[in-house]
């Protein structure tokens, strides 16, 4: 039955959504975490994690998902990208603890709320910064030899993976300020107004950096974008990005409260398309091709019955919950 | 390479079993607890009566802050198997990746769906949605219960698969996979360690308020419901555990053989109660034993055959020290957890259960024995798979990742620092929470000893609040 179908890219397609999904909205989470120091204390904090606080769980389980989905469809690559990135990954889990566990601590003593709030922060911009140096440590190449990895525990550390760490803090920074924006009222908003425009910029620089720096990564992703007749069709993608900024700048001019977190997250739909561009077809970039890398179709088979049946599920009763809790968080309506 | 005399292997051990042995304790906690939930709103919808939803609201503060510790503890099991134990990813990924998955797509976003309209959504969505949601996230622990044990029990005793030209398990029949040999005993045995935990942790918070003051209401009702789980249960638990010994003396004689600390076969095997297993020596030092119980427990006859340690070779043999205590200190506790549930039964009987300070005390006392005994159940099972992953096919050194010990030291060392320091604060919190009484402090009321239960819950019972 699954001789017609070509599991493997099906799955290569299914886990690149659901760590979209994840980007999209942990990003949001996670951003607002980083604006945390930027906020006040005695208000603005509480109301900007409640409004996260009903979902911020479902939000991360795609992080599972996609962890888990990568071992099950493309076991090498996972052992081969784990090792690799060893000291980031556990960065980032070490940092997920710290912000996952101050949504329930932040309220349980109240002498101890600072405590937590650092928790937030420090745990979300380390997590972030992590997720960003593995993004750049996996674009730029992993020493691979036979199925395992070749290398030590610090190659991933270079400046291209320090930049893309860093882009991904202002990115998710700028997200979490868009859905502040969507969720809230009064001088917290109006305070995220404020920092929106100069969020925005530093943003879009970041982004031209990154795609501007990452075709010189190698030949391979050079020729990928720039040999015609690729150049072509890929011309639309900064085009793209340009109207995408176009239309922030006036929404956020005219204050419409709701489009740009959407045009935002639009932004990260296209430079995460962008990256596909520069990695297909490979699931560890340059050395382990997608067919390579894939479990037999007895496996991918058995778990795409399982995506079918449950995804769908997922992706409505997580659209529940978000329409249950639908509506702009007050200040001081706390749910704790 | 090596690191302070520890290999690399060495130090990935000690970070799986220190990351795992912390996570597993949120939910063996957080499974029964959210039942317990479920439990207490349905009694709240069908009854109506306030302190059925005044006990949910005091044990939902509890269950989101454990809830929390797990998830988060969570997510780094599912990152380790590939930053640690790549060739076992590599390896085995074909057939515990897909079960792992499923644990994600039925569990865990079931669980996290649900849990934000459990623990905020009260007004927003009205009764019975709720208790559907409360339901939703209990259904989900236990399809995670589910899943996670099926991938754990396939590297017990693997069947359904077959060995492909790079080295790989590859799948070859899903339902025996599923449902492998070890399979159902070892999820009932999880599932039951996992509502008695529950229920000791409430029946000593139940008790510690009733040591205060036994006329709370909402007190009483925890400690009853506590010890009704408890009888029930932990007998119950006993004869399960009783038949996943026999299922392992069928799968993983070694195992077993190191249990019962015997190295020689014998035909009407002793039932060594202590003693010291020397592995060097291969002989049980001190042993006190009772002789032909051994195989009239494990054989159910007098003269049954038990194989010793000595039928294998050394390099497979599992750790009997280890194995030997820590399965004595979960009978031990499973015993005394069984015994509470004895007592509580005749003191009910006796009309004096809400009375007996001395049972409210050992009851307080075996509040973590829950916890303890899962620990040691799974030292059991899990020292007693060694030294294999996948049990006598993947040797444990050789499913190690290409990392330098350095790189597992430092990030062994964090996760230390950071779990002990992290949940050790989010513990301080859930005992602060369990120290505050379940109901109002009671008024000083002229109530009579042998007023009937029903009208000191009501007087007990304050403002209903919906808000969760």
């Amino acid at each position: 039955m699954f001789d017609m179908i070509d599991l493997p890219t099906i799955w290569a397609g299914l886990l690149a959504v659901t760590v979209l999904i994840y980007v999209l909205l942990d990003g949001f989470d996670l951003g607002i975490g980083i604006l945390y120091p930027f906020l006040d204390k005695d208000k603005e904090r509480s109301t900007a994690m409640n409004t996260v606080a009903p979902v911020w769980d479902g939000n991360e389980t795609w992080l599972v998902l996609g962890g888990g989905g990568l071992m099950a469809a493309f076991p090498m690559a996972y052992g081969i990208v784990m090792s690799a990135l060893y000291m980031p990954i556990l960065a980032m889990l070490i940092g997920l603890v710290f912000r996952g566990v101050s949504f329930e601590f932040r309220w349980r003593h109240p002498s101890h709320e600072g405590i937590w709030d650092i928790g937030f922060f420090a745990g979300s911009f380390i997590a972030t910064f992590a997720q960003g140096i593995v993004l750049g440590a996996f674009v730029q190449g992993i020493n691979v030899e036979g199925r395992a990895y070749a290398g030590g525990w610090f190659d991933w550390l270079t400046p291209f993976s320090l930049f893309t760490g860093a882009s991904l803090v202002v990115g998710y920074a700028f997200l979490g300020a868009m859905w502040l924006i969507m969720k809230t009222d009064g001088g917290l908003r109006d305070r995220l107004y404020t920092m929106a425009l100069p969020l925005m910029s530093a943003v879009f620089a970041s982004t031209a950096v990154t795609s501007l720096w990452t075709p010189f990564l190698s030949p391979e992703i050079f020729d990928r974008w720039f040999a015609l007749p690729n150049a072509l069709y890929l011309s639309p993608v900064p085009v793209l990005a340009a109207i995408l900024a176009w239309r922030l700048f006036v929404n956020l001019k005219r204050r419409n409260d709701n489009k740009p977190f959407f045009l935002a997250m639009a932004l990260f739909v296209l430079s995460y398309g962008g990256l596909g561009i520069s990695i297909y077809p490979y699931v560890v970039p340059r050395a382990i091709t997608v067919a390579q890398a894939a479990s037999p179709d007895g496996s991918l088979g058995f778990m795409l019955l399982g995506a079918v049946v449950f995804l769908p599920l997922i992706l409505m009763y997580t659209g529940y919950s978000y329409w249950v809790f639908r509506g702009k968080v007050k200040e001081g309506e706390g749910y704790h | 390479m090596e690191f302070l005399g520890l290999s690399a292997l060495d130090l990935a051990r000690m970070q799986f079993s220190f990351t795992i042995g912390v996570h597993i304790l949120f939910p063996a906690f957080t499974i029964g607890l959210a039942s317990y939930l479920a439990v207490l709103e349905l009694l709240w919808l069908v009854t109506g009566r306030d302190v059925f939803i005044q006990l949910f609201k005091y044990w939902i503060k509890i269950f989101a802050v454990i809830f929390a510790m797990g998830v988060v503890s969570g997510i780094v099991m599912s990152y380790e198997f590939g930053t640690n134990w790549a060739v076992f990813a590599d390896k085995t990924g074909p057939i515990l990746g897909p079960l792992l998955a499923y644990e994600v797509m039925s569990a865990f976003f079931l669980e996290a769906g649900f849990l934000g309209i459990m623990l905020f959504g009260l007004d927003r969505v009205g009764k019975k949605l709720h208790f559907a949601a409360t339901s939703m996230v209990a259904i989900g622990t236990f399809f995670s219960a589910f899943w996670i044990t099926s991938a754990n029990s396939w590297m017990q005793t693997p069947v359904g698969y077959s060995i492909n030209d790079v080295g790989q398990f590859v799948p070859e029949d899903w339902w025996q996979i599923v449902f492998n040999p070890s399979f159902p005993y070892r999820l009932i045995h999880m599932v039951m360690a996992a509502y008695l935990t529950t229920a000791f942790v409430v029946g000593a918070v139940g008790a510690w308020h009733l040591l205060r003051d036994k006329t709370n209401g909402g007190a009483r009702m925890m400690f009853s419901m506590a010890m009704w789980m408890a009888a029930v249960v932990a007998l119950m638990q006993i004869m399960m555990g009783d038949a996943h010994g026999l299922n392992t003396l069928e799968h993983q004689p070694a195992k077993i053989a190191a249990m019962e600390g015997h190295f020689e076969t014998h035909k009407g095997a002793p039932l060594i109660l202590f003693g010291i297993p020397d592995m060097e020596a291969e002989e049980t030092r001190y042993a006190i034993e009772i002789p032909k119980l051994g195989s009239l427990i494990l054989t159910h006859t007098l003269d049954g055959e038990l194989k010793g340690l000595k039928e294998f070779p050394k390099a497979d043999r599992p750790n009997a020290l280890v194995l030997f205590w820590a399965f004595r200190v979960m009978v031990a506790l499973g015993t005394a957890m069984a015994l509470v549930g004895l007592v509580s039964l005749w003191l009910r009987w006796r009309g004096t259960l809400y009375d007996t300070r001395l049972f409210h005390w050992s009851a307080l006392a075996m509040g973590p024995a829950g916890f303890i005994a899962v620990i040691a159940g799974w030292t059991v099972t899990e020292v007693g798979r060694q030294p294999f992953t996948v049990y006598g096919l993947l040797r444990t050194a050789d499913s190690i990742s290409p990392v330098e010990a350095p790189a597992i030291a430092t990030t062994l060392a964090t996760f230390a620092v950071v779990y002990f320091t992290v949940f050790g604060f989010g513990v301080f919190y859930v005992l602060r929470m369990m120290g505050k009484a379940p109901v109002g402090q009671q008024p000083p009321l002229d109530i009579q000893p042998t007023v009937a239960i029903d009208s000191l819950i009501s007087a007990t019972s304050g403002k209903g609040n919906s808000n969760v």
